[in-house]
């Protein structure tokens, strides 16, 4: 059989009759690979935690997206779309994930049985059920805000990833390989940005110190484990976020200093909202706007 | 009876969606092809994570897989090791030269750890391919793709993409 174009080719590979126009419909991300649960670790616990994850990077992809058309400069604009891009590629993996080991729940039972598990997860949850932390749900602010959470959230991920390689489970450990090299540049290019902003003018650098002193109260519940995380911590998949803490703060003191920014104190850790589904008006509105034409129209296609 | 083509060097002529100078093979995201009690198994490895080229590369494959004969075709995804810019041949770099597009220098290590903070001013460098002066500046670090940036020559003026280190 030969297809005449290329998007003859997407449809019959994948059974015909169009696809769903608001998720991929086509391309299984995980295709072919090894999906099996490590050894002792407790399917419901990692699916959480792959939520967790991808909740934080689908969450951050939708908020970058939200500069479409009105960044600064065409080039910021370009570079919000690639990093929402590579977050969202992120995202899809690990709600892909999540599926797999079963977490759909609610999500599956009020979306279309078409639905791929990510599109389900991503457009079908209502906002308790998402497990973000406030840092990535919070409003982009001005530019200058944007650029410093993306530089706190860039940094954050940055340092779990990077002991992520190791865990025992395959798929994370892949995930986090991959993302390793997307978030240190995605990093290097806020902390260069903050740099810019604040030791530049006086209203630069006013506005970078503002949105410093907006982004930093979230970073209080980034860094206690839930028991989730503790248990596959312990267990060799998850990373503890109590160890990524000083490093974190170094980074981002670093960055800071430089930039001729005041470094607010580090907040006290506190147990996380976010994690377990406690989200403020914010997320809200923003999952209203992912997921509303996918609610009023499952399954549409194209 | 025709011998039968063999599914690597079928495989080895589909070209990248978005760098179509480029063949999938010269890129190093075809990883492997091989015959498996007769279905044809072809690994294939994102450039990046969101790569949206993935489900057009993915067709394409199958596409001129199924129109040299072989009906049973599975493209797997394989997400381990991550591709890097490394992976991109000698004859790739030279054909993207060739398109005006300057080839990756070398990869930055990704070793175990804490991965360090580059603030200063992009060290990335790449001679310009069109007239090669090695006098040239970034001027975007995000491209029309995931994976260029975009430079201008200080030398010809004119401004060209960069395939990205990673």
């Amino acid at each position: 059989m030969h297809e005449e174009t290329v998007y003859d080719a997407l449809d019959t590979t994948h059974g015909g009759g169009g696809q769903w126009a608001f998720g991929t419909g086509f391309d299984d991300p995980l295709a072919g690979v090894e999906l099996t649960v490590p050894d002792g670790v407790d399917p419901a616990d990692l699916g959480a935690y792959c939520l967790m994850l991808g909740d934080d990077a689908l969450v951050l992809a939708q908020r970058l997206t939200e500069w479409i058309t009105a960044a600064p400069e065409l080039e910021e604009e370009v570079a919000f779309g690639n990093t929402a891009l590579d977050l969202l590629g992120q995202a899809r993996l690990l709600l892909t994930r999540a599926g797999s080991v079963g977490v759909l729940g609610r999500s599956r039972s009020t979306a279309t049985d078409s639905i791929p598990d990510e599109d389900a997860l991503a457009c079908f949850r209502d906002p308790d059920e998402f497990r973000c932390t406030g840092l990535v749900a919070a409003g982009n602010g001005d530019f200058a805000q944007t650029m410093v959470r993306l530089l706190a959230a860039s940094t954050v991920r940055l340092a779990v990833f990077a002991r992520l390689r190791a865990s025992r489970d395959p798929v994370l450990a892949a995930v986090a390989a991959k993302g390793v090299h997307e978030l240190a540049y995605h990093r290097d290019h806020a902390a260069r940005w903050v740099l810019r902003l604040g030791d530049g003018t006086p209203e630069s650098h006013r506005r970078a110190q503002a949105g410093v002193d907006a982004v930093w109260p979230h970073l209080a519940d980034l860094f206690t484990a839930t028991d989730v995380e503790a248990r596959l911590a312990a267990a060799g998949v998850a990373v503890d976020p109590a160890g990524v803490g000083d490093e974190v703060h170094d980074v981002l003191t670093t960055v800071l200093t430089r930039a001729t920014l005041r470094v607010p104190g580090r907040p006290a850790d506190v147990v996380p909202r976010g994690r377990t589904g406690g989200h403020g008006p914010e997320l809200s509105a923003l999952l209203t706007t992912l997921q509303g034409l996918a609610r009023r129209h499952p399954a549409a296609t194209w | 009876m025709t011998p039968a083509p063999d599914p690597r060097e079928v495989a080895g002529t589909v070209v990248d969606p978005e760098l179509p100078v480029l063949t999938l093979a010269e890129l190093g995201v075809l990883r492997d092809v091989r015959l498996h009690d007769g279905t044809v198994v072809v690994d294939l490895t994102p450039t990046y994570t969101g790569c949206p080229a993935m489900g057009v590369m993915r067709a394409d494959l199958l596409n001129a897989l199924h129109a040299a004969g072989f009906d049973d075709v599975e493209v797997r995804t394989v997400l381990s090791p991550a591709w890097t810019s490394d992976w991109i041949s000698a004859e790739g770099r030279r054909k993207l030269a060739e398109a005006g597009i300057a080839p990756p220098g070398p990869a930055p290590d990704r070793a175990p750890g804490p991965v360090p903070l580059r603030l200063g001013p992009s060290r990335r460098t790449a001679p310009c391919p069109l007239c090669g002066s090695p006098d040239t500046e970034e001027v975007s670090e995000f491209g029309a793709t995931a994976c260029t940036a975009l430079r201008r020559c200080r030398s010809c003026r004119e401004p060209f993409e960069h395939v990205k280190e990673i």
